[in-house]
């Protein structure tokens, strides 16, 4: 066989990895620290807080932090001046399965120094809460909904925190949970039965009627979903 | 035909004063209170379909009076979890639910979700293919702001400006037709490269509508810029100083009214933009008519830029040259074995990714697009694929935009939010 026909084949089998490509669970060496100030500096002062330090695709550093002082954490790196990560461009979450964490991710940029840094806590799966930066950053308001939304993971301290892409009443768990099956919980003739039945009442959340004492004049059925997860077991389907 | 009788039930004749005019009887007592109209506050539902929402999105207004009190944005009618969608699809099948979100410019999305996939793998796109998806993207800009432009004018009474907008936009849709077959769902980009190269002529499609285009601007720019009611309406309405736009979060011509200079395209430039010549326009007071100069100006901008970008463009192949990321032409997949194989493979299996997780934003339309994506040693699946949703954190500050304003105003800066709800419900 000639060295030709071998490298086309060869080349498939071995993927897409970019030589010396770092790996998030393995920590870029310490050295990498010094690339970034605000890694170096997060080291120097909250050395035991830092779970470990990545640098990912091309020179992009990711910081995993102790979710229990991340707002100490996200406050320092908002308000320093060295540092002055005044833009929270995203807060979002990753769930990879299998029992694994469910991370929070938080996109910091910061407008005066031109520096952008990936913050990232994780949360095991027993106690998904963390802090929330609302006191920080106002623009994480509807992202941490989002969050909460659609991986239940709980804000402690944000003011408004509910449902906000799904509907306020929905009861079948978070959408973008690993555990949650791709067409829902329900079967088709399941989901249909119930969408013909509800009350379109429901869509009014009780917060608007609060105003102009609207509140006695609709009554809100209680929510009962209680029938099991008949298309629970789909999970992988497609 | 038949005649109908209608019978009136009348009272009591009305008794005559002496001059002629009825007497009313006298209604006792008349000491009705006047009503306290300080005390209540009125609820009122704009939406979810009313042309002013400019999407499927619903307000709960409270109101005092005319003047508003609080708004309660209600998003989520459009939500059909795009991102969940992803990580049951390879890294080239996610293309098409990109352009499903910001279908006022859908090769935007396009371009910027398969940036991020290639940074992850570590792939370095052609020469070519950055100038292309440069010229697109600012292509696109010009028609997101169109729309804007056309559809914030009818709701502050300009109608002719919608024509004019509408007019050029069905030019740009014309090129999107040629290039990629759709007009909205473009899906024009691939890992490694793009669909297919530019067909021949369309340059020259580009080149013809960047000619005539800056007049129907100017022309545009004539009827709203000095126009008496177009300032009444938008000049101090819905304000916010930079400092607060940066704590809210907002990006894009919404930020960039209010002076902040904040650019993707500057500060953490892609595609070589630090190289193209093109001023960023900012405005001073952060209100809604700073947000209409801002981006005219962008348009021009986009102009300049796409001019620069048509000169540069340089031969050479689209797609990166290797098997395992860019499919083989048709031809050889027919006549010769390897190609055929590799073709198999990607089809089948798709592009395996190395383990990491990537953020890249571009300046969309619409402010500040990023594309976080996810993926595990080898896998050919996002594990998850975020869109950062530049109108979504937008809309989250109308509530602090619009207090205090009258809802006529409300209907005004919710438009000179330029919000798409395809984007913000995914």
């Amino acid at each position: 066989m000639s060295d030709e026909s071998r490298s086309g084949l060869d080349a498939v089998d071995e993927g897409v990895l970019v030589e010396g490509a770092a790996s998030p669970y393995n920590e870029a060496p310490p050295e990498a620290r010094n690339d970034h100030a605000s890694v170096a500096a997060l080291y120097q002062r909250f050395g035991g807080a830092v779970v470990r330090h990545q640098v990912n695709a091309g020179g992009q550093h990711v910081v995993f932090v102790d979710p229990s002082r991340s707002l100490e954490i996200l406050t320092w790196l908002r308000d320093d001046a060295e540092h002055r990560y005044d833009m929270c461009s995203d807060v979002t979450a990753v769930d990879y399965g299998a029992g694994r964490p469910v991370n929070v991710v938080y996109q910091l940029f910061s407008t005066t120094h031109k520096r952008a840094l990936r913050v990232r806590c994780e949360l095991p799966l027993d106690a998904l809460e963390i802090d929330s930066v609302m006191p920080l950053w106002k623009g994480v308001d509807w992202l941490e909904r989002e969050v909460f939304d659609l991986f239940g993971i709980t804000f402690r301290g944000h003011p408004d925190l509910r449902r906000i892409l799904m509907p306020h009443d929905y009861a079948e768990g978070y959408p973008l949970r690993k555990d949650f099956p791709l067409r829902g919980r329900f079967s088709r003739e399941e989901q249909t039965r119930r969408a013909l039945n509800q009350d379109p009442e429901r869509f009014y959340i009780p917060e608007e009627f609060e105003v102009g004492g609207a509140v006695q004049e609709v009554r809100l059925p209680p929510v009962n979903v209680t029938a099991a997860p008949d298309r629970g077991t789909t999970a992988g389907e497609s | 035909m038949t005649q109908k009788t209608v019978e009136f039930a009348v009272g009591r004749n009305p008794e005559m004063g002496v001059d002629g005019r009825p007497v009313p009887s006298p209604v006792a007592p008349f000491d009705i209170p006047e009503p306290d109209l300080d005390s209540e506050h009125m609820l009122i539902n704009i939406g979810p379909q009313h042309p002013a929402t400019h999407g499927v999105l619903r307000l709960v207004c409270e109101l005092d009076g005319e003047t508003v009190v609080r708004v309660i944005p209600h998003i989520g009618y459009l939500h059909s979890s795009f991102e969940k969608l992803g990580e049951y699809r390879t890294w080239n099948q996610v293309v098409p639910l990109t352009d499903r979100m910001d279908y006022l410019a859908p090769l935007i999305y396009n371009c910027a979700y398969v940036m991020s996939v290639e940074k992850l793998m570590g792939i370095e796109v052609t020469e070519r293919c950055k100038v292309t998806r440069v010229i697109l993207m600012e292509m696109d800009r010009i028609f997101g702001h169109l729309l804007w432009l056309g559809t914030t004018a009818i709701d502050v009474g300009a109608f002719t400006p919608f024509l004019y907008s509408f007019q050029e936009r069905e030019r740009i849709y014309k090129l999107h037709e040629a290039y990629t077959g759709a007009r909205i769902t473009t899906s024009a980009t691939r890992v490694g490269g793009m669909m297919a190269d530019l067909p021949e002529g369309w340059t020259q499609g580009l080149k013809d509508f960047l000619d005539t285009f800056p007049d129907t601007l100017a022309e545009v720019d004539s009827l709203l810029t000095c126009s008496g009611i177009h300032i009444g309406r938008t000049q101090g309405v819905g304000v916010i100083t930079a400092e607060e736009a940066v704590n809210y979060g907002l990006t894009g011509a919404n930020l960039r009214a209010t002076g902040a200079d904040y650019d993707v395209r500057k500060d953490q430039p892609y595609y070589d933009y630090e190289t193209y010549d093109f001023q960023v326009p900012v405005g001073q007071h952060g209100d809604c008519y700073d947000r209409y100069l801002v981006r005219m100006e962008e348009m021009r901008q986009s102009v300049a830029i796409l001019r620069q970008a048509l000169d540069r463009l340089p031969g050479g192949p689209m797609n990166v040259d290797d098997p395992r990321i860019s499919l083989p032409s048709k031809t050889d997949c027919m006549s010769d074995m390897e190609s055929m194989i590799h073709h198999f493979k990607l089809i089948t299996e798709g592009i395996p990714a190395p383990e990491g997780d990537c953020y890249s934003a571009v300046e969309a339309s619409k402010g500040e697009l990023g594309m976080y994506v996810v993926a595990e040693e080898g896998s050919t699946k996002p594990v998850r694929w975020r869109v950062r949703p530049p109108s979504f954190v937008n809309l989250s500050a109308i509530s602090k935009l619009a207090e205090g304003h009258l809802v006529s105003d409300l209907i005004m800066i919710n438009a000179s939010l330029d919000i798409v709800l395809g984007e913000i419900d995914r």
